[in-house]
């Protein structure tokens, strides 16, 4: 029975969403389940939140290595958690936008989860300049290629790209760097990634086919035989 | 002063390139503080002395300018923030310039968010852009917060056919049949444009899957700069155009200046922020060369 019910819901879901495309009468039930979808995401943030209470808790109460991470965490996520739900020094009051200019919420995420977040991105740039001193060698006739296109897209990103090479007559104006650089990203990168999208593409409608007529059922857990 | 300070910098940063240079050649590796110090220089130098360059917008950006442009007045237009604070930098001057443009033109603005980070940034773009600069317009008739709602890509699926399944009011609480903007609008298929600007999941992507092409609707998109490759395949057939990271948004803005004087003392983030990418790709090139010299002469050392 544990193993029968999903795999029937999966089944009447999954036929019922692909007929909602495919045969009109159906597309209001394909829109009523998309709509149950969208009520069982929400569960997920329960879920999440529950979660990371759970793992953190545990890891202050055994004392793991760097507990004092998950303190903050923890404080974090119950202040902006209270902040949000009722909605605290809010001049609209509870029924107003959670993100309404002065409340608490807004202000927490405007001065502390947005300049934090954004720092953390910023740190990427730091990285690749590293990694790209490290890794980046032509070691063979593949990498010098992917080198040689590394250094266009580079260029073409800037200004200097255009500066170096604005003196190319109109007549050869594909070889002037910005063009050079939107021609690889045309061409060659959109070729690529195009064949990796229809092989994505084949692989989630030979998955989802595994899903739905019961094939495939690692998503049940691992007592699943 | 501020040339000097200039000139002192960036020979400062070309010698302390060719020091290390020199260094690789005779087999010592550059440490990794080092070269965070240099792409730390590199960032800072064009903003402490406001270095910034002209830029031409490539066709790519020119199809979302020129489509939000020859739109006519009372246009509705779709703007998603589908993004959160660590992609804020390199995507708000693009969501904030989309805004602009639109009110200008006096094209009416629904702003929602795929992202729940995005309810907060659509609020701060209303705050500091709209409030701030067309202190005419009015909420709910020129422009609207309907905010997130979670599902990702089954809120589209909604949405298409009917937008009240999914939002029955804005962010305010009010309800949406009792707003003006609203009035005449039943799904997404009455917009005349949708942006989305982000470049993660749910993202321009599953705009496109669930969205344009299901609605025959235009969609355009503001992507960070990382995942702007994967979404080429969609232009132009898909999305009439794409903002790739800053150089996107500096394209945006320089076309905004250059077309309208009223903007002419706009903050431009994207322009700005064209200096520190210019230099700091500069040093990341000139890297590249110091590791691959080390590793040839290191190479022939061996040989």
């Amino acid at each position: 029975m544990k193993k029968q019910v999903p795999v029937v819901i999966t089944f009447i879901v999954g036929t019922v969403l692909i007929l909602s495309v495919f045969f009109p009468p159906a597309e209001r039930l394909g829109e009523d389940f998309s709509i149950f979808f969208d009520i069982i995401a929400v569960f997920a943030f329960f879920l999440g939140g529950g979660n990371l209470i759970r793992i953190h808790t545990s890891k202050i109460y055994n004392k793991r290595q760097d507990w004092g991470f998950s303190v903050v965490t923890i404080c974090g996520f119950g202040l902006m958690l209270m902040a949000g739900l009722f909605k605290l020094w809010n001049p609209g009051g509870i029924a107003a936008d959670v993100a309404a200019t002065g409340s608490l919420f807004q202000l927490m995420y405007d001065w502390i989860f947005n300049p934090l977040g954004a720092s953390m991105y910023a740190l990427l740039a730091f990285y690749v300049a590293s990694a790209s001193y490290r890794a980046f060698r032509a070691k063979n006739i593949d990498a010098t290629i992917l080198l040689i296109a590394a250094f266009v897209i580079l260029l073409g990103r800037t200004p200097l790209g255009m500066y170096a090479t604005s003196w190319i007559p109109e007549s050869f104006s594909i070889m002037q760097i910005p063009n050079l650089a939107i021609w690889i990203m045309v061409s060659p990168n959109l070729a690529g990634q195009r064949a990796i999208m229809i092989g994505i593409a084949l692989g989630v409608v030979s998955m989802s086919l595994r899903l739905i007529l019961g094939v495939e059922r690692t998503y049940l857990g691992v007592d699943n035989d | 002063m501020t040339n000097i300070g200039l000139i002192l910098s960036i020979a400062a940063i070309i010698g302390g390139l060719l020091w290390l240079t020199i260094r690789s050649l005779s087999g010592r590796e550059v440490e990794r503080r080092i070269i965070f110090l240099f792409i730390g220089i590199a960032v800072s130098v064009p903003l402490l002395f406001d270095i910034t360059f002209s830029e031409k917008a490539t066709p790519i950006v020119k199809g979302v300018y020129d489509k939000v442009d020859n739109l006519p007045s009372g246009s509705v237009i779709l703007i998603s923030f589908d993004y959160g604070p660590s992609m804020a930098p390199e995507v708000e001057p693009m969501s904030n310039a989309f805004i602009r443009h639109s009110l200008a033109k006096d094209h009416k603005v629904i702003i929602m968010g795929l992202w729940a980070t995005g309810q907060s940034l659509g609020a701060s773009a209303v705050e500091n852009v709209i409030k701030k600069e067309f202190p005419n317009k009015i909420d709910g008739v020129d422009y609207i917060n309907i905010g997130y709602k979670a599902g990702n890509q089954g809120v589209l699926n909604v949405i298409i056919t009917d937008f009240r399944k999914m939002y029955a009011t804005d962010v305010n609480g009010v309800d949406l049949d009792s707003v003006q903007i609203f009035q005449g609008i039943r799904s997404l298929k009455d917009m005349d444009l949708m942006i989305s600007v982000g470049g993660g999941f749910p993202g321009i992507k599953e705009w496109v899957l669930f969205a344009a092409d299901p609605g025959n609707i235009p969609l355009a998109g503001a992507s960070a700069a990382v995942s702007t490759p994967l979404l080429y395949p969609y232009y132009p057939m898909q999305l009439i155009g794409l903002l790739g990271g800053i150089k996107g948004a500096a394209e945006y803005e320089s076309e905004m200046k250059k077309n309208y004087p009223q903007f002419a003392d706009m903050p431009t983030p994207g322009i700005e922020m064209m200096g520190p990418q210019t230099l700091a790709h500069m040093v990341v090139m000139a890297f590249i060369v110091i590791g691959n010299l080390s590793f040839f002469f290191a190479k022939r050392r061996k040989e």
